[in-house]
């Protein structure tokens, strides 16, 4: 890992001038340049190009960080699959994908004209949510200027309906062929998933942004940042305890303190939540840990969709995760009976030990409650709950051993809602309607 | 043969557990936990007999039933 490079933000994604024109594709190909789709013409060309993406190392940047050249080569395998683009941007702390779409359209584009040719995909759909029209209008404005280039220039713009599971990928493809757009159950994961009779495969925006820049500049460059096991860059959305809240760019594996520092802390930080709403905890004694896999793994955390929200000194980490495992639970789609009434039950319990009005024994069954919910969705909005709640009950032991014995709480005189700043309010309002 | 619950299709009838109790419990709100995946040879007619039962078909049932039934 290149620790010099880490303390500085990056601009790959993120141009520094990026706000001070519109995103044309002439200033596009003027700063990135022309996209060659490498490699040569036919199937070997198309083999060089996966060959290229999977020795870049890449990872997906959606949330799960899976290798994007193994999603590609099991995809490719299908008949003409479809490639749905998840610009959906379903992690209410998250506001990379705005970003990018509005700043950067035409690399998300171009990303997804290169999958597209890897896949000899049959369609491409572009997804974005209802409650940010703005990317829509950014998508379609860029793809006016491409007309004639490239496939993406004739991609489908969807503007789906934003809920928390809206972009899990099976709850998208279900959305794009006119389903009810909620996760389907699907035991084995390595079954493609499918719109209408054809097969179908989800990228998140900001991995075909990357994979925009590997097709022009080669792995090579694409490795030269970053740590090893989840090369290059990343886009990162911190907020909470901030003065600047916002999106940067750094390369992975930099120290999650570092990363926040590029917002700067208003007080030395409690806490930090990773990943998004369904990540982990980390103490403040851990946050010199390197924003990668494996190192955050160790923690029980995982990059997620490279969320970062800070809790500063002085507020109350239990009230702060009550309030996020009450809106989580209204995100549930419903059709699960574990996570539509044990997300509740969940959140009740949390809101009790927060409040100072639980009996000791409430922190046992909230514990057990846990336990019984964790696996047992058809997608995986149930086990992100139980991991936030457990990382919270790990990290704030001891504001629970206060609240559960009838102690102040230390964040009584803070103001409460952090989480509202980072977008968790505006997201209430976008919720299931229930 | 493996046995599992469609978490979205199941309603929470909360027969299987009835009918293959050696295998499913429910949980505080009425839905059924596989408490043993692997189904064991002379629980076979039963297990088959919850995923009839069920009306949502959210019982599943997957593997070399055959050969399982061979050995028997």
């Amino acid at each position: 890992m290149n620790t010099a490079l880490t303390t500085r933000r990056a601009s790959r994604l993120i141009a520094p001038d990026a706000l001070h024109g519109p995103p044309t594709l002439e200033a596009h190909l003027r700063r990135y340049g022309p996209l060659s789709l490498g490699g040569g013409p036919g199937a070997q060309g198309r083999d060089r190009l996966l060959a290229e993406i999977e020795r870049s190392g890449l990872t997906g940047r959606g949330g799960a960080g899976f290798p994007t050249a193994r999603k590609l080569a099991s995809a490719r395998a299908a008949d003409r699959p479809a490639l749905i683009v998840n610009a959906m941007e379903g992690e209410p702390a998250s506001a990379k994908d705005r970003l990018l779409v509005g700043t950067t359209p035409h690399l998300v584009l171009d990303g997804a004209d290169v999958v597209a040719t890897v896949l000899g995909a049959q369609r491409t759909v572009l997804c974005v949510a209802d409650s940010a029209p703005e990317m829509a209008r950014s998508l379609v404005r860029a793809q006016q200027e491409r007309t004639g280039r490239g496939r993406a220039g004739d991609a489908e713009v969807r503007t789906l309906s934003g809920r928390y599971v809206a972009g899990e990928e099976s709850a998208l493809a279900s959305a794009v062929a006119g389903g009810p757009g909620v996760p389907r159950f699907r035991p084995d994961k390595s079954v493609a998933l499918s719109v209408g009779r054809h097969a179908a495969v989800v990228h998140n925006a900001e991995t075909l942004a990357h994979v925009a820049l590997i097709a022009r500049y080669g792995a090579d460059w694409f490795r030269e940042v970053g740590a090893a096991e989840a090369p290059g860059t990343c886009l990162v959305t911190i907020s909470g305890g901030v003065e600047c809240p916002g999106v940067v760019e750094v390369a992975t594996g930099a120290p999650v303190s570092e990363i926040i520092g590029l917002a700067r802390l208003s007080s030395p930080p409690q806490a930090v939540l990773v990943g998004g709403y369904g990540g982990t905890w980390l103490a403040g004694e851990d946050l010199g840990v390197p924003f990668a896999p494996g190192e955050l793994s160790r923690l029980g955390a995982s990059m997620g969709a490279g969320v970062l929200v800070v809790l500063p000194g002085g507020t109350c980490g239990i009230q702060e995760t009550a309030l996020v495992a009450r809106f989580m639970a209204g995100q549930s789609a419903g059709q699960c009976g574990p996570c539509l009434f044990g997300l509740p039950a969940i959140a009740d319990d949390l809101a009790a030990i927060a409040d100072g009005t639980a009996a000791p024994e409430v922190l046992d069954r909230l514990l057990v409650r846990c336990g019984a919910v964790a696996g047992r969705g058809a997608c995986r909005h149930p086990d992100g709950v139980v991991r936030l709640v457990r990382s919270a009950l790990e990290v704030f032991s001891a504001d629970v051993a206060s609240h559960v014995h009838g102690y102040p709480c230390r964040g009584r005189a803070a103001p409460s809602g952090l989480m509202a700043q980072s977008g968790l309010m505006g997201s209430f309002r976008d919720g299931w309607g229930r | 043969m493996r046995i599992s619950v469609d978490p979205a299709a199941c309603d929470g009838f909360g027969y299987c557990a009835e009918l293959v109790p050696e295998l499913m419990a429910l949980d505080e709100w009425g839905f059924p936990v596989v408490s043993q995946h692997e189904v064991p040879g002379e629980l076979l007619d039963a297990a088959r007999q919850a995923a009839r039962a069920c009306p949502r078909r959210a019982l599943l049932l997957a593997g070399p039933v055959q050969e399982e039934l061979k050995a028997r």
